[in-house]
């Protein structure tokens, strides 16, 4: 693992996966009228068994992507294939992939069991064949107990296991969530989120979830693609996103980053030469091909803070603590500095107290490895 | 000044033990409240009592009697008003109610080029005097030369009963939800599939409450079935009417009274299926 971290760090990944495809989508563009473009020339592979998630700011198009993938959206242009076969044309109810609905779309007149059943009795399943496989699907959800309750005794999450089970039970190659927990308390979207990994596990089939919450994809997928405004962004598993975000969207949109404009100066022993505001000259480690304007960024997690001058080629600059935030398990400082950009940076609470090791007014240094300096051209 | 009056307002109001918005313990309320219950309710109360009254004349009361109904039960042309009235509305019924039902569907679905004109013209029939409408419905039907008859008032009946059900199924509709019909369509379904196993049980109690209304309506229409009906296809308040023209005898009473209780009855039966289905649909929601 460290090996690969180390090799990466020179090249970051591109995100393809080498499993054989079952979602090919080539060159998708959605119009909605004229002008709104909610998909934008998308192309993509989801690998066989993939976790993968669509991840993106509210109006960004991945409903509309999933609604593209389940057949309730036709494509303006552009191709989607499942399994090998062109869908152009293939009604919804003809696809290999089910869907879990944001709103559940549980059956208020049917009660669990007659829910989870209705897939299969109207293609015509013999009743023996539906009983079987019914009672295996709720017994997956952990709902064994509930198939003769009506969807109103139950609650949003036992709704969204009947939902999933309904899905389920048809066998699909591809499985579509539309933002399956945001509907839950934290509570129980933490618990849910660890299920649906589990369940992922146990079917092996496909899961591509759409979210616009971000640690939900991190911890969820095994590879997320980010999109804005209706293009995608950047494809890659969860690590490689979070370090090796391919621009200021990506870095901003996953976790917080520390973001500084710059211009290039030049290129020294392989190191970056980049001339920031209030830090001076920075060198960084690149391979690629960088020129004019650009941005370096650091993670708030990998500054650290002291009272002396750390020395050696760390990037390093004093800052003086305007403002603390509390959150149990760390801490959240802010620090005013000469880039005129407030700098974040986290600590770890790692022993038990209550007393702060900084208080605001604190004249602090920052600093950071440069291997932790990412570049940043688009 | 303003310290001393003030508490001196509050004591008074604590007294009368009413609060600012407590209206309807006030007495003034109540009176409104009461005059208004008598000025509808006497005259058919007054209806209903002087039915058993056992006068030819209606204007005194000579004492109780079940005669006028023995009499209106065997009178053979109000049977076969009331037999035309109920061939009328059972076919008005089922036919406004599948047309209002998918009319209310397809005004609350779909756009369409010219839906806000349809729209507005369809629900023209609730507001237009039913004078009008009678007279044009008899130009009609004296236009096309169709004999009046009881098919000419079927016809007008239906024209004005199917948008007060498109209304009710429409307004039933603006709740429904309509991943639930993507969902059955991704579960496999086909379309007819889902509208039957879907969409029609979300439709029932509307559809449920616009057939009884549809029936009410043809069940008392006056003014339109008098204008469109011929010899023959007299209706029941048609009938009641004639013959109150000829003299107000308790027998006309006793025929208005069993009109009254078989309306009430159906109103009540689409009142409870319309609030039971609220519940439900509320209950599902939270
Ligand atoms: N039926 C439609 N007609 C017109 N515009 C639409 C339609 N559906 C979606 N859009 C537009 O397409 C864009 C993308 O919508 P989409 O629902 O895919 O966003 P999203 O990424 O799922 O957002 P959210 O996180 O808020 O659900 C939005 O700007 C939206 O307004
Ligand atoms: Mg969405």
């Amino acid at each position: 693992m460290v090996q690969t971290r180390k090799v990466k760090a020179f090249g970051p990944d591109v995100g393809t996966d080498r499993r054989k495809p079952i979602i090919e989508i080539r060159n998708v563009v959605k119009a909605f009228g004229a002008g709104v473009r909610a998909v934008d020339d998308v192309s993509l592979d989801i690998g066989e068994g993939e976790f993968f998630a669509l991840l993106g700011p509210s109006g960004c198009g991945k409903t509309t992507l999933l609604r593209m993938l389940a057949g309730f959206e036709v494509p303006t242009s552009g191709d989607i294939m499942i399994a090998g076969e062109r869908m152009e044309g293939v009604n919804p109810n003809r696809r290999p992939v089910n869907m879990v609905f944001q709103s559940y779309a549980v059956f208020p007149h049917m009660n669990v069991e007659r829910n989870v059943g209705y897939g299969l009795r109207v293609t015509g399943v013999a009743e023996a064949e539906i009983k079987t496989r019914v009672a295996e699907a709720l017994s997956l959800v952990k709902l064994g107990e509930f198939g003769k309750r009506m969807p109103n005794q139950l609650s949003g999450g036992q709704r969204q296991r009947v939902a999933l089970a309904r899905a389920l039970v048809k066998h699909p190659k591809v499985l579509l969530l539309d933002e399956p927990l945001s509907a839950l308390d934290a509570k129980l979207r933490e618990a849910m989120q660890l299920e649906l990994v589990r369940l992922q596990k146990t079917v092996g089939i496909t899961f591509v979830i759409v979210t616009h919450d971000q640690d939900e994809a991190l911890s969820m997928a095994n590879r997320i693609a980010v999109m804005e405004k209706g293009k995608v962004r950047q494809v890659a598993p969860p690590a490689d996103l979070y370090e090796f975000p391919n621009s200021r969207f990506v870095a901003d949109f996953i976790g917080k980053m520390n973001l500084f404009e710059g211009r290039v100066s030049g290129v020294q022993n392989g190191n970056l030469q980049i001339d920031i505001k209030g830090l001076d000259r920075v060198a960084v480690p690149f391979t690629g091909s960088a020129s004019g304007n650009i941005a370096i960024a650091i993670r708030p997690e990998k500054v650290k803070l002291g009272q002396t001058d750390p020395g050696g080629d760390n990037v390093r600059l004093r800052g003086r603590v305007t403002e603390l935030a509390y959150y149990g398990n760390e801490s959240h400082v802010y620090l005013e500095n000469q880039t005129g950009m407030p700098i974040s940076v986290n600590l770890k609470n790692a022993t038990r107290t209550t007393l702060p090791s900084i208080s605001i007014g604190d004249e602090l240094w920052m600093s950071w490895a440069p291997t932790d300096t990412l570049v940043l051209t688009e | 000044m303003a310290s001393t009056t003030l508490p001196d307002v509050s004591t008074r109001r604590q007294k009368a033990g009413i609060a600012p918005l407590e209206y309807t313990r006030r007495l003034w309320l109540q009176l409104i409240l009461a005059g208004s219950f008598v000025f509808l309710y006497f005259p058919i109360f007054a209806l209903i009592a002087f039915s058993f009254n056992d006068s030819k004349r209606n204007i005194t009361w000579q004492g109780f009697t079940f005669d006028y109904y023995v009499k209106a039960f065997t009178n053979s042309s109000l049977h076969e008003a009331a037999l035309n009235t109920l061939i009328i509305a059972s076919i008005s019924t089922v036919v406004s109610t599948v047309l209002g039902a998918m009319i209310g569907l397809v005004l609350q679905r779909y756009r369409f080029p010219g839906k806000g004109g349809y729209d507005g013209l369809i629900h023209l029939p609730i507001v237009i005097p039913e004078v009008c409408l009678g007279v044009a419905m008899l130009a009609f039907f004296s236009a096309i030369s169709m004999p009046l008859g009881i098919a000419t008032v079927t016809i007008s009946h239906i024209a004005f009963s199917f948008p007060f059900v498109a209304v009710v199924v429409r307004a039933r509709m603006e709740g429904f939800d309509l991943a639930l019909e993507e969902a059955s369509r991704d579960l496999g379904a086909s379309e007819w599939q889902t509208f039957w196993n879907v969409t029609f049980p979300y439709m029932v109690p509307g559809v449920v409450a616009g057939a009884l209304l549809a029936m009410t309506l043809s069940l008392d229409d006056f003014v339109i079935t008098f204008f469109t009906s011929g010899p023959g296809s007299t209706t029941f308040p048609v009938k009641i009417y004639s013959m109150v023209r000829f003299s107000v005898t308790p027998e006309v009473n006793a025929a208005s009274t069993i009109l009254i209780v078989l309306t009430l009855a159906l109103t009540v039966a689409a009142m409870m299926i319309q609030s039971r289905s609220d519940k439900k649909t509320k209950k599902a929601n939270g």
